[in-house]
């Protein structure tokens, strides 16, 4: 018997869904709602993404601050693109096939978020505090270097390039799409069947070996997946910062519990239901363009300074 | 300590020469003398350029040294206490409401602006336990974060966004004699934190310490304050944001010679210079004859400084 | 002398100090004593107007410290406070140094060079001088702060646990040294006035004692007569044998 308020969540999206898709729909109806079917997908993919992934991240760092948003992995994907830009030609970048580019852009993000992730384990673990602001500037470090290899790249290339690499909520590409879903799918799969364990990882380090679990494997296990998802989100719309963040203090004050079972879920519901409804009323009611991610930015950030320094810091 | 400063002058004179030979056009230092249209150039485009770099890294160093005094932590500078955001704001909301205003007071409107900021910052962290010192700046990236949010907001929404990339990064291809010379109010700035030197070492030994020695402190306080915010305002409005200077240089210099201002200044000023001169001459030479920004030469630069002192060694703040 | 009139002190709601009145003479080391969260650090604070007086009068020497300039009070008075917590990195030197500040605001001449190399010699610091702050221990940054208070060379001089960190030895010796400065007649004496809880140090050094418990005074006057066992075990809310070696009091509290 699934939870009352996984419920309640699943009825609030599927409402949010339905009225982004049929307000205030009139001209060539099916058009429009092929290109609402599209985004509103975008949408539901990019919320579970970051749902998923900032909660399983939270688990494994043992914080309820830092987020891979934060911590600069959306950076990292956009600074993997610029390279292989800058290693492969414009032409060639753009002429490399859709699954395969985005596969291997995937691929090297997982790797890099783990090796990225050792480093600051290794150094922060026993220092909250330096290891949430060494992540921050790590996120810091990325956007400048993105921002200076594109100074690099022919001006002409770089606008070649500049509409493959840098998407939004008003231009989602359909191959991509699809794609997305996939490696969603697959990443969703493989974290089934941890579900149970995530709970003990939750415990920290210390209790969760004692208990029997591989727990260094298995935590660079589930960051490679959490990097999957961030490319995933990343590669639709383009970096949301503190998203994640609102969503995982979100489902934490509704669900009031460790397991991971609903957790997840509520999270990635959360997630969605905030994309979906916030769009939907910029879009059909207030009639503005592509804010949403600023407000989102702004609410999180608030909500970020409250916890800081209410030391809901664990 | 006359080491360090001939170092510094040397440097500095051997980097301003570079900065003066190099650009679009090609330009023999020799044949000044005798080349009327080279004297132009000289004088319309490479002194104030240089100039320019020297200024903004100078009175950036010198302005994070001071916030690091006074609000008693190690990792502080003006764009990572929501400092320069707030000013990006005030400048935004004047060009919005009044775009024929003079430069000068649009510059204090952005000052004005960004003392505010700072002195939400100071309230925010005023409740703060001093024994977890990297939850200031932590607090200080989120704060500039909001700040920076609402300020993308209004420039959304009033079609803004190309001035806020321009005050966001710090690039010296577009100054010209006539456009930059308010920096040298910033200049002016560095020069009256020297005289102060000592009190402000000595705002940075705490309150208690500072009353004890007859210092009046709150004087002190708000001098600091009102410097910091009227350079970052100078450097937003002319020239855009160089990010990390404020931070990278005062550590790197406290680390050789210490925290005593009437020695250190004079090395964090010219290093401060050195460093951003150099990163425009280096965005001049990589992608010839395409710039890439200074201010983005150092963000990377000033990120991997940060995060080496960051890991590095232990915290003390 | 400083005359302390009916001083009162809230923090919040709470009462922090109820109407102190005592005073405390010139000369000598006046022994400021009680537990934890007695009000000690506050009422020296009071005194060397770090915290604003809220009600009363605290007068140094006639001089009103809520009324005087307070660059004025800073050739009066010099304080050691409590927390001292520097983020600066300054060389002990400097720092020693900044305690003449009062005297040259900026142009330090070479009887300021002089001040500041007696008192580097006498807090044995010389083989420090050049460290940074922060590369110390906590007893040697403790010598290099009382050895700023004491350049400062000020009638009065105020510490807060100054023997806090500190070792046998230079526990001993700075205790000393302090008293030795405090003698009536020689060529530059001072007055000290520090909070101690080393309550043997006090019986052995001490010339006057305030004592403050819950924010009121308990007793104030010569060490014979507060150093007895009734008082100091109500003091203290634990019974203490007061004991006589060499004809002076030896406290035992630690049994
Ligand atoms: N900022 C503050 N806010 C609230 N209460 C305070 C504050 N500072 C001090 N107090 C309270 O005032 C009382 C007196 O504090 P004070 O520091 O003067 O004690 P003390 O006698 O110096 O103690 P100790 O021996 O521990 O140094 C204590 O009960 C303390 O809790
Ligand atoms: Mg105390």
């Amino acid at each position: 018997m699934p939870d009352r308020r996984l419920l309640l969540l699943a009825g609030l999206l599927l409402a949010a869904c339905s009225f982004f898709l049929f307000w205030g729909l009139k001209g060539p109806v099916g058009f429009i709602l092929e290109l609402r079917v599209v985004k509103l997908a975008a949408l539901l993919l990019v919320g579970a993404a970051i749902g998923v992934s900032t909660m399983i991240f939270q688990t494994v760092t043992g914080n309820r601050i830092l987020t891979p948003a934060i911590m600069g992995f959306d950076a990292l994907f956009l600074l993997i693109q610029t390279l292989l830009v800058i290693v492969l030609g414009g032409s060639a970048y753009i002429g490399l096939l859709g699954p395969a580019k985005f596969l291997i852009e995937t691929a090297i993000m997982m790797v890099a978020a783990m090796a990225l992730f050792s480093v600051l384990m290794g150094r922060g673990r026993t220092d909250l505090h330096r290891m949430i602001l060494a992540g921050v500037i790590f996120g810091v470090l990325f956007r400048s270097l993105t921002a200076f290899f594109q100074r690099i790249l022919d001006p002409s290339e770089f606008s070649v390039v500049q509409g493959a690499m840098f998407a939004s909520f008003n231009s989602v590409d359909t191959a991509q799409l699809a794609l997305a879903g996939v490696v969603c799918l697959a990443a969703f799969t493989a974290i089934r069947p941890l579900i149970r364990a995530l709970d003990v990882v939750g415990l920290g380090r210390k209790s969760a070996i004692g208990l029997g679990l591989p727990y260094d494997r298995m935590v660079l296990g589930l960051l490679a997946l959490v990097a999957a998802l961030v490319s995933v989100s990343t590669a639709l719309v383009g970096p949301i910062t503190f998203l994640g963040l609102l969503v995982a203090a979100l489902a934490h004050s509704m669900m009031r519990t460790h397991r991971h079972a609903l957790l997840l879920p509520a999270a990635a519901m959360i997630s969605a239901l905030i994309l979906v409804s916030g769009q939907a009323i910029f879009e059909r009611v207030l009639r503005m363009q592509s804010t949403l991610s600023v407000i989102v930015e702004f609410a999180g950030g608030m909500l970020f300074l409250y916890l800081v320094l209410r030391g809901r810091v664990r | 300590m006359r080491f360090s400063y001939l170092l510094t002058f040397v440097a500095l004179l051997v980097l301003s020469l570079i900065s003066a030979a190099i650009g679009a056009a090609t330009l023999d230092l020799g044949t000044l003398g005798s080349d009327p249209e080279a004297l132009r150039l000289m004088l319309a485009s490479r002194l104030p350029r240089t100039f320019a770099a020297l200024l903004t890294g100078a009175s950036m160093a010198v302005a994070g040294v001071i916030m690091q005094l006074l609000v008693r932590n190690r990792f502080v500078e003006p764009g990572t206490t929501g400092t320069t955001e707030a000013a990006m704001l005030g400048l935004l909301a004047v060009t919005l409401a009044a775009p024929a205003m003079p430069l000068i007071l649009k510059m204090s409107v952005s000052a004005l602006a960004a003392l505010v900021g700072m002195g939400g910052f100071l309230i925010l962290i005023r409740k703060l336990p001093p024994s977890q010192p990297l939850l200031v700046p932590l607090i200080g990236l989120i704060y500039s974060g909001i700040i920076g949010a609402g300020t993308t907001f209004i420039a959304y929404q009033w079609d803004m966004m190309q001035y806020l990339g321009v005050w966001m990064s710090g690039e010296f291809s577009g100054v010209l004699a006539g456009r930059y010379e308010l920096l040298w109010l910033a200049g002016l700035m560095t020069v009256i934190a020297y005289i102060a030197a000592d009190q402000f070492t000595i705002a940075g030994l705490g309150r208690n310490a500072s009353i004890s020695l007859g210092l009046k402190y709150r004087q002190v306080m708000a001098l600091g304050l009102v410097t910091v915010s009227m350079v970052t305002a100078l450097v937003v409005v002319t020239v855009g944001m160089v990010p990390f200077v404020g931070l990278v240089v005062p550590n790197i210099v406290a680390r050789m010679m210490g925290d005593n201002l009437r020695a250190s200044l004079p090395v964090v000023a010219g290093m401060g210079a050195g460093m951003v001169l150099a990163c425009d001459v280096l965005g001049r030479l990589v992608r010839f004859p395409y710039e890439i920004p200074a201010g983005t030469i150092f963000g990377v630069f000033g990120a991997v400084v940060f995060l080496w002192l960051l890991l590095a060694r232990p915290a003390r703040a | 002398m400083i005359q302390i009139q009916n001083v009162s002190h809230v923090i919040g709601k709470s009462p922090i100090l109820t109407g102190i009145t005592t005073r405390i003479p010139r000369h000598g080391i006046t022994a400021l004593i009680g537990p934890n969260g007695a009000g000690k650090s506050t009422l020296l604070n009071l005194i060397a107007r770090l915290t604003p007086l809220q009600s009363g009068q605290i007068t140094v020497d006639d001089v009103d410290v809520s009324t005087a300039p307070t660059q004025e009070l800073a050739l009066k008075i010099a304080v050691v406070a409590q927390q001292l917590g520097v983020s600066s990195r300054l060389r002990v030197r400097d720092l020693v140094a900044f305690g003449r500040w009062p005297h040259h605001r900026g142009r330090p001449a070479q009887r300021d060079e002089d001040a500041v190399d007696q008192a580097i010699a006498a807090f044995d610091l010389q083989a420090l001088q050049y460290r940074f702050l922060d590369e110390l221990s906590g007893g040697q940054q403790q010598r290099a702060f009382v050895a700023m208070g004491v350049v400062q060379d000020t009638d009065w001089v105020l510490l807060d646990e100054p023997l806090n960190n500190l070792d046998m030895y230079h526990a001993k010796e700075l205790t000393a040294g302090l008293h030795a400065m405090s003698r009536p007649g020689t060529e530059r004496s001072r007055s000290i006035v520090m909070v101690v809880h080393e309550i043997n140090y006090v019986a052995a050094w001490a010339d006057h004692i305030v004592a403050l418990k819950d924010g009121a005074l308990v007793f104030s006057g010569p060490p014979d007569q507060v150093l007895t066992e009734p008082i100091l075990s109500d003091l203290f809310g634990m019974p203490i044998r007061v004991v006589s070696i060499d004809g002076k009091p030896v406290i035992l509290h630690h049994m």
